[in-house]
């Protein structure tokens, strides 16, 4: 489509401008978290994550050791030490003694506490307060100071999430219900649009017109039947009545309208001429359907696999009613919802596994994006 | 965990290898009991005749019985629960939908559901419009298109912890760490706790829906534009018009059935939004939507079905319009084939 609008270096500088702000908006809060997620932290609190690249400061206040600590040295006494301990690689610009002006004095100068008694803080830390009479008291002198940090960014973050907060075995949990809940279902659902497409029986026009209704039928709709079904059979039977058998079964239910509607649109749109000829040559609906339909569906097949993945991988709501929430069965999005209560200000916590949660369907997303576009296109009829 | 993935590769095997059985199975003993082939001419035809009969049922049975058990036997069941009482067994008539007239919670639900419905849809499609068109123009413009799609392979709760990050309040005089805050308080704004922030917290909410649709309705439409015939846009140049009269007088109208399409899907998404309402706030200050205040009737106190199955059945009304034009547009699709 090339239509000229306005041909103006200007218009078409406007263009630039204004696609590169979409992009922004619409990339940067991702951009968010994936550098939270790699940053120390107590980093993540001390500044803004576009801040991550600049050196974050921070006010901290510690207390000095206490008089037992003193020396005596050319007549005064004398107590040393690091406010940081021992080491930690930071550098202190200001230093103070009242919470109100915690940054009173620069670094590297002696400040003058009254009554002869002077403390110098030091940029690396290293203290020296000094005073002509032996300091009193098992409480130490408070202290304020202003330091800041290079940027530090490490992978901790993704070591505790993964094995310490659970994220690693809801990880496996999602995967083992969204595979075969993926899996299941196309094969019901292709021979399925094969019959609808291809074969005249009573009714086909009714049941193509069900699953058309059925597509946009609001999921709300199912759950509480099918909770009250799921308890009957595990109070029946005497087995639990969350199970991944359930979940499968309830995805492979759910997914089913787009399924078939999706697929039969496609098979129905095959060439005629291939069907009729391999019918001629004596060859049941059954081998046409192997032989013929079946490979030559494989594009659609492959975009109704990528559709049912994100949905089911990145489904909370039938994950919630029909799974528990034990440490065996929760999957990654009701954990993320969990953590969310549990660990509200920990960002360290909740960017790390946000990201570990979205990124397999962003892998899945990148490297499959055409079908998924074929998908789009050929049913966006579906409510989602 | 071993045995768990060991069972779900199990469960794959049996799956696949039970619907492959089946369909071979079935299909086989279709043509042993109704043989077509080695028998005189005329059983041959009866038996053709009699397969044909019966075969698509074998195709369709499965599908079938599935759909049964988990979608139409649950909407029946549903609107039969909805004059039940809490635990499903004694019969209150229309007590739910009298509560459902009065009860504040379900009214705010209902408002905060109108306002989500009047603002994401249009905004959705309004947006990706917009980029749809621009990116048509620009060399790097799939690029563009690409990133701005990403956020649909992303969860709903995904989502809302990205942008919760972004609403993330702290004290006044604290460095502000969430990008929306530092922003107002660089400019010499006053922070805010965005999201309790009644009614205006809603729209803080439909951003996160708004951002993970547009890429959806960026792509279908950009399709359209496609298809928009060059020598209407010719002409129009030709004609003097100018970008803004091409987009509204010829582009538009064109593209307006793909225009509905984009509009009732989401808006079919909207009626369900769940998962950011329950994340973000769980309904706290006035931010309540219906799907979630189901949810919370479902397990509230041990349950209430019968007042979980009104609200459902509330949201089926709301789509019920939307279904019926989706069934007459592809019964014309299809009414030749």
């Amino acid at each position: 489509m090339a239509v000229a609008t306005g041909n103006s270096f200007a218009s078409r500088f406007g263009v630039h401008i204004a696609v590169l702000v979409f992009v922004a908006i619409w990339t940067i809060p991702t951009l968010g978290i994936l550098v939270s997620s790699l940053r120390d932290k107590d980093q993540i609190v001390a500044s803004g994550w576009w801040n991550s690249f600049a050196s974050s400061s921070q006010t901290e206040a510690g207390r000095l050791p206490p008089a037992s600590a003193q020396a005596q040295k050319d007549g005064k006494y004398v107590i040393e030490g690091n406010v940081f301990g021992d080491g930690a690689k930071r550098a202190i610009s200001a230093f103070g003694i009242k919470a109100a002006a915690p940054t009173q004095y620069p670094a590297g100068t002696a400040a003058d506490l009254g009554d002869g008694v002077s403390l110098q803080v030091n940029a690396d830390g290293s203290f020296v307060l000094a005073s002509p009479k032996a300091f009193e008291g098992d409480r130490g002198q408070r202290v304020y100071y202003a330091s800041s940090a290079p940027p530090k960014f490490t992978t901790d973050n993704y070591q505790t999430v993964l094995f310490s907060e659970g994220i690693g075995r809801s990880f496996m949990n999602s995967l083992t219900v969204t595979i075969p809940a993926t899996v299941i279902p196309i094969l019901i659902a292709a021979f399925a649009a094969y019959a609808l497409a291809w074969m005249r029986f009573p009714g086909r026009a009714l049941l193509i017109a069900v699953i058309i209704g059925l597509l946009v039928v609001p999921l709300q709709m199912s759950l509480i039947p099918l909770l009250k079904l799921y308890n009957g059979v595990g109070t029946f039977f005497g087995v639990p009545s969350k199970t991944y058998l359930g979940i499968w079964l309830a995805h492979t239910g759910f997914g089913l309208p787009f399924a078939i509607y999706l697929l039969r649109s496609y098979i129905a749109g095959l060439p005629r001429e291939i069907m009729e000829s391999a019918r001629i040559d004596g060859a049941s609906d059954f081998e046409i359907f192997v032989k013929i339909v079946l490979p030559l569906s494989f594009p659609v097949l492959a975009s109704f696999a990528i559709f049912q993945f994100l949905w089911v991988w990145n489904d909370l709501l039938v994950a919630m009613v029909f799974l528990g929430t034990a440490p065996d069965q929760i999957v990654l999005t009701a954990k993320l919802n969990a953590l969310l209560g549990s660990r509200g200000g920990n960002w360290e916590i909740l960017t790390t596994s946000a990201f570990i949660t979205i990124i397999v369907p962003l892998i899945v997303f990148f490297s499959l994006q055409r079908y998924f576009v074929r998908g789009l296109l050929a049913g966006s009829v579906k409510g989602g | 965990m071993a045995a768990q993935i060991f069972s779900a590769i199990f469960v794959i095997i049996i799956g696949v290898g039970g619907c492959v059985a089946y369909f071979w199975g079935a299909n086989k003993l279709l043509d042993l009991i109704f043989p077509s082939r080695g028998v005189s001419g005329t059983a041959a035809v009866n038996n053709l005749r009699r397969q044909g009969l019966i075969r698509p049922w074998l195709f369709v049975g499965p599908a079938m019985i599935i759909l049964t058990i988990y979608l139409i036997y649950p909407v029946i069941a549903t609107l039969w629960l909805s004059f039940f009482d809490r635990g499903g067994t004694g019969f209150v008539g229309v007590a739910n939908y009298e509560w459902a007239l009065r009860d504040p919670d379900l009214r705010n639900a209902i408002l905060n559901n109108l306002l989500w419905l009047a603002v994401v849809p249009a905004a959705c499609t309004f947006l990706g419009l917009i980029i749809a068109v621009l990116t048509d123009k620009i060399w790097w413009g799939t690029i563009a298109k690409s990133l701005i799609f990403l956020p649909l392979a992303i969860s709903f709760v995904g989502a809302s912890v990205i942008w919760k990050f972004i609403y993330e309040y702290r004290g006044e005089g604290q460095v502000q760490i969430g990008l929306l805050n530092a922003i107002i308080q660089h400019f010499g704004g006053q922070p805010q706790v965005w999201i309790s922030l009644p009614f205006w917290n809603n729209f803080f909410l439909m951003i996160i829906l708004i951002w993970i649709q547009t890429g959806f309705a960026m792509v279908i439409l950009s399709s359209a534009l496609r298809g928009i015939p060059e020598e209407t846009l010719e002409a129009a140049v030709i004609d003097g018009a100018n970008p803004f009269q091409i987009f509204w007088k010829i582009m538009v109208p064109q593209i307006w059935g793909t225009i509905a399409v984009v509009w009732t899907t989401i808006t079919i998404l909207v009626l369900k939004v769940f998962d950011i309402v329950l994340t973000m706030t769980n309904g706290q200050w006035n931010s309540q939507v219906l799907a979630n205040l189901m949810f919370d009737w479902m397990f509230r106190g041990g349950g209430d079905f019968g007042r979980g199955a009104t609200i459902a059945i509330i949201i089926m009304i709301a789509v019920i319009p939307i279904m019926v034009w989706n069934i007459r547009q592809a019964n014309k699709e299809t009414g030749g084939h």
